[in-house]
Parts: C-alpha cells; sequence; structure tokens
C-alpha cells in the first residue's frame, strides 16, 4: 500500500508505523483537548548551583540515551554548543537525541564528529544548513532527522514528544541561581523566546555564562525556579557574529521591485487599516517592506497593533516611532533589535509557545493579520519548500514559516527564478508549509493569488503596476527563462521527516543520489 | 577549423559562466564546473559542442565554470572564446551568431 | 493620428552589455527604453564579447514590449561595423551613436543600418537611430544632426563628456549645462524626434535627482537617461500628470468625441474653439495618465 498524505507525498508506511506518525491532513487543528507533560524537579535551595566546569556537569547530567538540547540565539556566533559537545564527546557518552531549538554553521563539524562517534544517533532541528545538510542527505546519519516548525517544537516539547533530558543554554548575563536574560553583557541576542521552552520543560537546566551577576538578576527570562546549574565560562558568544547583518537596506534592483509589490498587496488588501499585525521576518526584501509599509502607514494614518516573529531593527524603529504599538518578540535578528526589547516596555519576549504552539490556548500566529514569507521553492499548488535545496541537498530551515503561513494573509516573496534555478516550479522538492496557507506569490513580474481566496482575488486584481498571474503561468514563464532541469535522483532511503506544526508529517527527505 | 591559441570568454559573477578553450585532439571534450550539474549540466555540455561545432572546431577541450548562466549567455561565451582561440574576433561568425 | 502613436520615452536605462546578470534582467524594471551599452561600460579586451553577449540575449529574452536599443561603439573605432551589423541581425529597435559632431556622421551611420539591413534580409527602415551630443561641436550642429535622417527618433545630450569638452564639470544647478539642454531639446523638436537628458550619477543624492529631473520636465524634454533601475519610478512620477491635468485633459479628449459625432471639424468645448496644441498636449497627459496607471485604457480613473 502506497501512503500519501494531503499534499499528495508518498510517506513510508513502515517509518511512520514505527515512529508512530500520521499522514498530514489540514491545516486545521481544531479544538481538542491536550494533555502536556512536566519535568522533574531536583529540589534545592539554590545555594550549590555555580560549578566550575562543564566537565562535571555533563558528568553529573548526560547519560547515554538522552535527549540534550540548546538554543540557537548566538546563531553563528555561538561558542556554547561546541564547549559542551566537545565534552560529551570526550565523555564517551552515546546514543543521544540532539534537539536544540535549530543548528547554525559553526555547529555542523561538531555535530558531524558527534555523529559518526555514535555521541549523537538522532537529531530533531528547525533547520540545518552547509556541512551538515550535505552530511545527513547523503545519509551520514542512520535515523531520519525530524524537522520541526518553532511553535511545533514548542507543542512537541508540551506533550513530551520531545522529552528533553538536559538542556544547556547560553546567556550573556546570570546570577548565582540562575536568573538570567539575553539583553545585558558582551554577547547579548535580545529575546530567549525558544530558550524558554527548554528552561520550562527540561529535567535538568544548565545555563553557561560569562557574566555571573550580582543575585538577584532582573529581568529574569529565565527564572532560579527553573535552573539547575549555572556554569561560569570565559565567553558564551562573538557579539559581531550574532546579528544576521541583514540590517543593511537592499540596494538590489530587483529585490526592491519585489518588496514595492509586497507593499502594494499589503495596502490594498481589506487587513491593511488601523490595528492590523504582521510579520516580516529578515533577509533584504523583508527589510525593505517594513520600510515601505512605513512610509504607507504615515501616509495613510494608519498604526499597527504589533509586529511578530524575528525582529529587526527597522521594526523596533517603527515601535519607537508609534507606528507599531507593540512588538511581540520570539528573537531578534540584529543587535538595534536586541538593544531595543531592554530600553522599550513595548517589546515583550515571547517564547516560542505563546508565539507560535498551535496546541495553545491561542497563540500570536492566531491573531495575525500579514506574514511576508520567504522560499527555496513554490509550486503550482502554491506549497512552498524552504529546507531543500534545488539540488535535493538539505540546506534550510522551517523555522516559523508553517505557524506564521497561518496568518489572515500570508505572502510569499521570491523572485521567479535564482541564477538558473526556477523558484516557481510543478512540485516543490520538499513541501514544508501547505499551499493551503498561502494566498499570494509575489515575484518581481507580477503575482499569483491563491485561487481558494476569491476575496482576495477581488481586491487585488486591479492594483496599478502589479500584474495578476495564475500560478501556472508564473511557472512556465520561469520554466521559458531557464529551461526545464533534469529530475533529481534519490534513493529510497529517508534521511528527514518533516513534520507540520501539528505533529503529523507533511513530507520526507530522501537520500541524494550523486 | 583548428585552434590557435588558449582562449578565455566570460566571468565568474554570478550568471554568467567563463568558458576556457584549448587545442584538443580526441573530438570535444567539456568538463564542467555547475551548481546546476545534477539539472542543467548535460544540457550545458550539450550546447557548448553544439556551438563549437557549428563553427566548424570538431577536436578542442573546453574548461567550464558555470555560474548560473542561461542558455544564451552559455552561447555568447562559446562562440567568444571560439573566436578568440581561432583569432578570429573581427570576424564574427554570423552564420552561428 | 500620428501623434497619438507616440512613444513615451521617459526613461532610457542604461545596462552594461558585458554583465549577463543585468542584460537578463533588464526588462522587469518597467523602462520606456532599454540602452545596451557595447561602449563606455565595456573594456577594450571585451567589446567581442559583449556584442555576441547582448546579440544572443535579444533573441531570446523577453523585454516586456521595452524600446530597445544599443549604444554602439564611435564611428571611428574598430568595433563600429560589427557592432552595427550585429544588432542590425539582431533586430535592435535603435541603434545610438556616441559622440556626434555632425550630419554627416549620422548620414554615415545611415548608410551601413541599410547595408546591413540588406546583408542580414532585415526589412529596410526597421532600424531606428539616434545621436548622443558629447561635445561643444555637437551641440552647435544638432539642429542638423537631429535632421539628418528620417530613421532618427531622438537625440541625447551627455553631460560628462561634454563639461569636459567645455573646461568644466558638472554643478548642482545645472548651469554650465543650460545652453547645450535647450540646444538639444529645440533642435529634437525642430525635427520632431524625442531629446534625452544625461545621466545623473550619485544614486545617494535622490533630493538632486529629483530636482534635475523637475528642471528637465519643465524645459520639455521627453526623459531622461538612467544609469540604475531605482531611477525609473522616481522619473515616472515627475512625469504623473496631477489630477487637474487628466480632468483638463478628458474634457478635451471628450468634445474631440462629441465633434466627430456631429461630423464638425471645429473642436469646442464650453462654447469655445479648442485649438491645435491644446488637444495634442492633451493626448500627451493621457498617454501619461495611462503609463502612469492613473486611468484605464478608456481613460477612466482607476479606483485606488
Amino acid at each position: 500500500m502506497i501512503l500519501k498524505n494531503n499534499v499528495n507525498r508518498t510517506l513510508s508506511d513502515d517509518l511512520m508505523a514505527k515512529l508512530d506518525y500520521k499522514p498530514y491532513t489540514s491545516t486545521e487543528i481544531g479544538n481538542p483537548e491536550i494533555q502536556r507533560v512536566a519535568p522533574k524537579v531536583h529540589v534545592s535551595t539554590g545555594n550549590d548551583k555555580v560549578v566550575d566546569s562543564i566537565e562535571d556537569v555533563v558528568k553529573a547530567t548526560v547519560k547515554d540515551g538522552m535527549t540534550i538540547s540548546f538554543h540557537h540565539h548566538f546563531r553563528n556566533g555561538d561558542y556554547v554548543f561546541n564547549k559542551v559537545m566537545r565534552v560529551i564527546i570526550d565523555a564517551g557518552i552515546k546514543n543521544l537525541t540532539l534537539a536544540p531549538s535549530s543548528l547554525t554553521g559553526v555547529m555542523n563539524d561538531m555535530v558531524i564528529e558527534a555523529i559518526k562517534a555514535g555521541t549523537i544517533t538522532n537529531i530533531t532541528s528547525s533547520g540545518m544548513r552547509g556541512s551538515l545538510g550535505d552530511f545527513v542527505s547523503h545519509g551520514g546519519l542512520k535515523n531520519p532527522v525530524i524537522f520541526r516548525s518553532h511553535g511545533n517544537r514548542a507543542r512537541a516539547i508540551e506533550h513530551g514528544d520531545i522529552k528533553i533530558d538536559v538542556a544547556f543554554l547560553g546567556v550573556p548575563n546570570a546570577d548565582k541561581l540562575g536568573n538570567a536574560n539575553g539583553m545585558a553583557g558582551k554577547a547579548v541576542f535580545g529575546s530567549l523566546g525558544y530558550a524558554l521552552m527548554d528552561a520550562q520543560y527540561a529535567d535538568n537546566v544548565v545555563l553557561l555564562t560569562d557574566n555571573l551577576v550580582d543575585y538577584p538578576n532582573t529581568p529574569a527570562s529565565i527564572k532560579q525556579t527553573q535552573v539547575d546549574y549555572v556554569v561560569q565560562v570565559d565567553e558564551v558568544g562573538d557579539p559581531d557574529k550574532i546579528g544576521s547583518g541583514a540590517t543593511r537596506f537592499t540596494k538590489d534592483p530587483k529585490e526592491l521591485k519585489i518588496a514595492g509589490m509586497v507593499n502594494d498587496v499589503i495596502t490594498h488588501s481589506p487587513y491593511f487599516k488601523d490595528g492590523f499585525s504582521f510579520q516580516t521576518g529578515s533577509g533584504g526584501a523583508a527589510l525593505a517592506v517594513t520600510r515601505y509599509l512605513r512610509e504607507a502607514m504615515i501616509a495613510n494614518k494608519i498604526t499597527a497593533s504589533f509586529a511578530l516573529g524575528g525582529i529587526t531593527k527597522p521594526t523596533t524603529d517603527l515601535l519607537k516611532e508609534g507606528l507599531v504599538r507593540r512588538v511581540m518578540d520570539v528573537q531578534d535578528f540584529d543587535k538595534g533589535a536586541a538593544d531595543s526589547m531592554q530600553s522599550n516596555p513595548n517589546q515583550q519576549e515571547i517564547d516560542a509557545s505563546w508565539y507560535a504552539d498551535p496546541d495553545n490556548k491561542g497563540a500570536m500566529v492566531d491573531q495575525l493579520d500579514v506574514a511576508i514569507l520567504s522560499a527555496l521553492e513554490i509550486d503550482t499548488k502554491f506549497n512552498v519548500n524552504v529546507m531543500t535545496g534545488s539540488d535535493g541537498v538539505i540546506r534550510g530551515a522551517v523555522g516559523g514559516h508553517q505557524d506564521a503561513a497561518t496568518s489572515k494573509l500570508t505572502i510569499i516573496s521570491a523572485p521567479l527564478v535564482r541564477g538558473r534555478i526556477a523558484t516557481i516550479v510543478p512540485d516543490v522538492t520538499t513541501v514544508v508549509t501547505p499551499g493551503d496557507s498561502i494566498d499570494v506569490v509575489v515575484t518581481e513580474v507580477g503575482i499569483a493569488i491563491n485561487p481558494k481566496r476569491k476575496d482576495l482575488i477581488a481586491s487585488l486584481s486591479n492594483i496599478p503596476g502589479v500584474p495578476v498571474f495564475t500560478i501556472e503561468d508564473l511557472q512556465k514563464l520561469a520554466e521559458k527563462k531557464v529551461g526545464t532541469p533534469k529530475p533529481l535522483e534519490f534513493t529510497d532511503r529517508t534521511v528527514a521527516m518533516v513534520e507540520y506544526r501539528d505533529g503529523s508529517i507533511i513530507d520526507e527527505i530522501k537520500e541524494v543520489k550523486d | 577549423m583548428e585552434i590557435k591559441q588558449t582562449a578565455l570568454a566570460g566571468t565568474l559573477e554570478s550568471s554568467d559562466i567563463q568558458i576556457m578553450l584549448s587545442k584538443g585532439t580526441d573530438g570535444i571534450k567539456v568538463t564542467l564546473d555547475s551548481a546546476v550539474e545534477k539539472q542543467f549540466g548535460d544540457q550545458i555540455r550539450d550546447l557548448i559542442t553544439k556551438t563549437l561545432q557549428a563553427l566548424d572546431i570538431t577536436a578542442a577541450n573546453v574548461k567550464a565554470v558555470d555560474k548560473g548562466a542561461l542558455d544564451c549567455v552559455i552561447k555568447a561565451r562559446t562562440i567568444a572564446a571560439a573566436q578568440r582561440a581561432l583569432g578570429t574576433t573581427d570576424q564574427p561568425a554570423w552564420e552561428v551568431f | 493620428m500620428a501623434e497619438n502613436s507616440e512613444r513615451l520615452r521617459r526613461t532610457m536605462m542604461f545596462v552594461p552589455g558585458n554583465n549577463p546578470a543585468m542584460v537578463k534582467d533588464a526588462g522587469i524594471y518597467g523602462a520606456d527604453s532599454i540602452m545596451f551599452d557595447l561602449e563606455d561600460a565595456v573594456s577594450l579586451a571585451e567589446k567581442d564579447a559583449a556584442r555576441v553577449l547582448v546579440y544572443e540575449a535579444l533573441q531570446t529574452q523577453d523585454y516586456e514590449g521595452a524600446e530597445l536599443v544599443v549604444r554602439v561603439n564611435g564611428i571611428d573605432t574598430p568595433f563600429y561595423h560589427n557592432d552595427v551589423r550585429a544588432m542590425v541581425k539582431a533586430g535592435i529597435d535603435v541603434i545610438r551613436l556616441p559622440k556626434v559632431e555632425s550630419a554627416q556622421m549620422i548620414k554615415d551611420l545611415v548608410k551601413d543600418v541599410a547595408a546591413a539591413e540588406k546583408e542580414f534580409g532585415r526589412e529596410a527602415g526597421s532600424t531606428h537611430v539616434m545621436a548622443a551630443i558629447e561635445s561643444a561641436k555637437g551641440v552647435l550642429n544638432v539642429p542638423e544632426i537631429a535632421a539628418a535622417s528620417d530613421r532618427m527618433i531622438g537625440v541625447a545630450l551627455s553631460a560628462e563628456d561634454y563639461t569636459t569638452d567645455m573646461k568644466t564639470h558638472r554643478y548642482p544647478d545645472g548651469a554650465e549645462l543650460e545652453f547645450a539642454r535647450n540646444m538639444v531639446l529645440h533642435a529634437a523638436r525642430a525635427a520632431g524626434i524625442a531629446a534625452f537628458d544625461t545621466v545623473f550619477t550619485n544614486m545617494d543624492d535622490t533630493e538632486g535627482f529629483y530636482r534635475e529631473t523637475r528642471y528637465i520636465h519643465q524645459l520639455g524634454f521627453d526623459g531622461k537617461s538612467l544609469v540604475n533601475p531605482r531611477q525609473i519610478k522616481m522619473v515616472n512620477s515627475v512625469y504623473e500628470p496631477t489630477a487637474k491635468e487628466i480632468a483638463n485633459a478628458r474634457n478635451v479628449i471628450n468634445a474631440i468625441a462629441e465633434a466627430k459625432l456631429k461630423g464638425s471639424g471645429v473642436i469646442s468645448m464650453n462654447g469655445q474653439m479648442v485649438d491645435r496644441p491644446v488637444v495634442l498636449r492633451a493626448q500627451r497627459v493621457m498617454r501619461l495618465a495611462k503609463a502612469s496607471h492613473l486611468v484605464d485604457e478608456e481613460g477612466n480613473d482607476i479606483e485606488e
């Protein structure tokens, strides 16, 4: 029997059965009753938490077969992951499940080493790139990697699908009992949004800091009630590499053209009215959209109730100007946004559950009007791939894509082609976000509106300078430009499974054939 | 036609392809380095070969470094490299254009 | 009416001829004219490569109905003849000749173009030409140059070389270009062809760009040569007619329609006769309004 899900992807029935997975059916979550789990608590008065060495704390906490976690708020400036993993590998520990919020480039070599050493045998992450993605896509890890969105990771932790035994969380400041935040110190990154899940649900919470401050440390994002150990290290991160460096306004005329059209789509939609909310993400075009949106908000005397998600300085500038009333901040992409969280009380740190967990009593994404998201590929069913490259190799992350895509107006902004690779294709290599949650695709030549959104077709069809195409027409246009590619070849082996945000399987990623 | 000298055309910028053409003895041999090898490698080699054949070049070693060039660019760079290698840049091969 | 088929030429975007990324994407920015440059933007060693690159791109890429122009190398260079032949063979709309100083240069170009049309079996007269005026001599001879051939569609002022020739350089107020601009513009109008103003290269000086564009718009230039696609929107916004101008123009157009309906040769509005210049201006305003997406194809307001 061939098992197919509702985005027409063939799934391996043996793996699905073995891992007890259900195929993806729908973006609708409904109103189920959910039982959450609770962590084990090692009772303490808190006076014995500070330890001298990572070795000691690893020895005390990590055993074969456990699940360990990290956050990725330091991004490519992270020192914590490699320091801790070095000790764990050297201690000869085996069969760990690695469950970080995501994996960044600086962690790649260490993960590969840990896999080869048998230290890591399972991974769940938002994504992976570079040499690690290549390694996994070529069958380097025996068990399939499980990719989850940020909201889904929160859900999985609350359900106990991810049961974290030990969380190693780097922070730029902490006191001796573990009160900590991401805002003060040398390697600041602002919101601790993803790490707050680990702090709340892991059986053992280990903080690592290069900045032990006087007790009690406030504001405390991570609280002493959650923390088992505080380890002092030389440096937790490289401040220069934490920022994504994307705050520079793009000068690329193609990106600006796309951003201009995204802005036109938003301002002509029924959602552009006082009190609307939006999420833009990072990257050149997203920052340009934020700037155009600012001009449109001023011209139309409109303010937004909130901006959501990963935050950049152009967004916190809107907050300062009063054009946005609240910034709901799960992570900060640059130093400007991180600094603003410290100084502006209207920039609220939110955890990944509050941000995007589908099994919640209401998540922020449920209230979101407009989301602008990117894509590696979009197909004629509006399905989006942000996970595998055109060569089939893993080089991306689900991030908040599936979560934010549930907004009322979800716009995918992407060039029609990149170099010789079409962005709009007949079928995406990997379905990450289902087409049902995508409303408009914006390219440099024009837009395509999801035919299911008849209301949007009415309001967006006559925007001056914004031609409307069918998604099939855009796909043909792209193919005409670059030619018809030879289909990719994969083996039968599954190297990764992509969950939808509700924990069902939306697609599998196969080993590439080279 | 005989290749007189090793010649180069195109750059390593995005959307370009750099073609290096040198004397060969055993037909047209194309070595291609491309990020889109899997999807377009065969097509690119084929286009380079056909373009050279149209210029009556039957033996050549081609080293191509592709940065996501479209067919029109690949053809243009191949013609430019070939005419340089043949020493005929001032007499464009109109029949191939 | 001939005036109705007159092309809008607000923006002529320069595209370096040897840059594949820019050559292939040139069509997406909505320039009225795209000018592929084989001259100053291409180094001597790459003239052959740029020529064939632009040729192949013209065969395959979709430039969305823009007028396609190529700036060939100067008549006194070894590249000129093959540039002209290649571009005529490619079916280019317009060949732009740099550093034109006499009507004879245009006549020579036209002869070469005609020969190339014959050589490659293109329709005789299908390739147009235009002249770039880049020197004192060129400015003084521009009336003859503009009228040198039926194939001429425009003259463009090129200020960098011109100001050097004049022993000055460019200033923010443009006083050094006053005479040249007026000469080029008058020559173009007298010959019934388009006038293009020079490029503005400082992309960081948005205010300066707007100031200069408003100024040349006021003088009466058709448009401007541009170095960056980002300038297209800015020029178009300067050339955008006001709501009042559109309303006025629409009244004139309606009056024409009414006169036609009545079979009357005299167009009148509010009891007054409408003379020809008013009609021409109204038609131009409606063309600009359509291009600026302010009115639809029928001339009705687009609801925002």
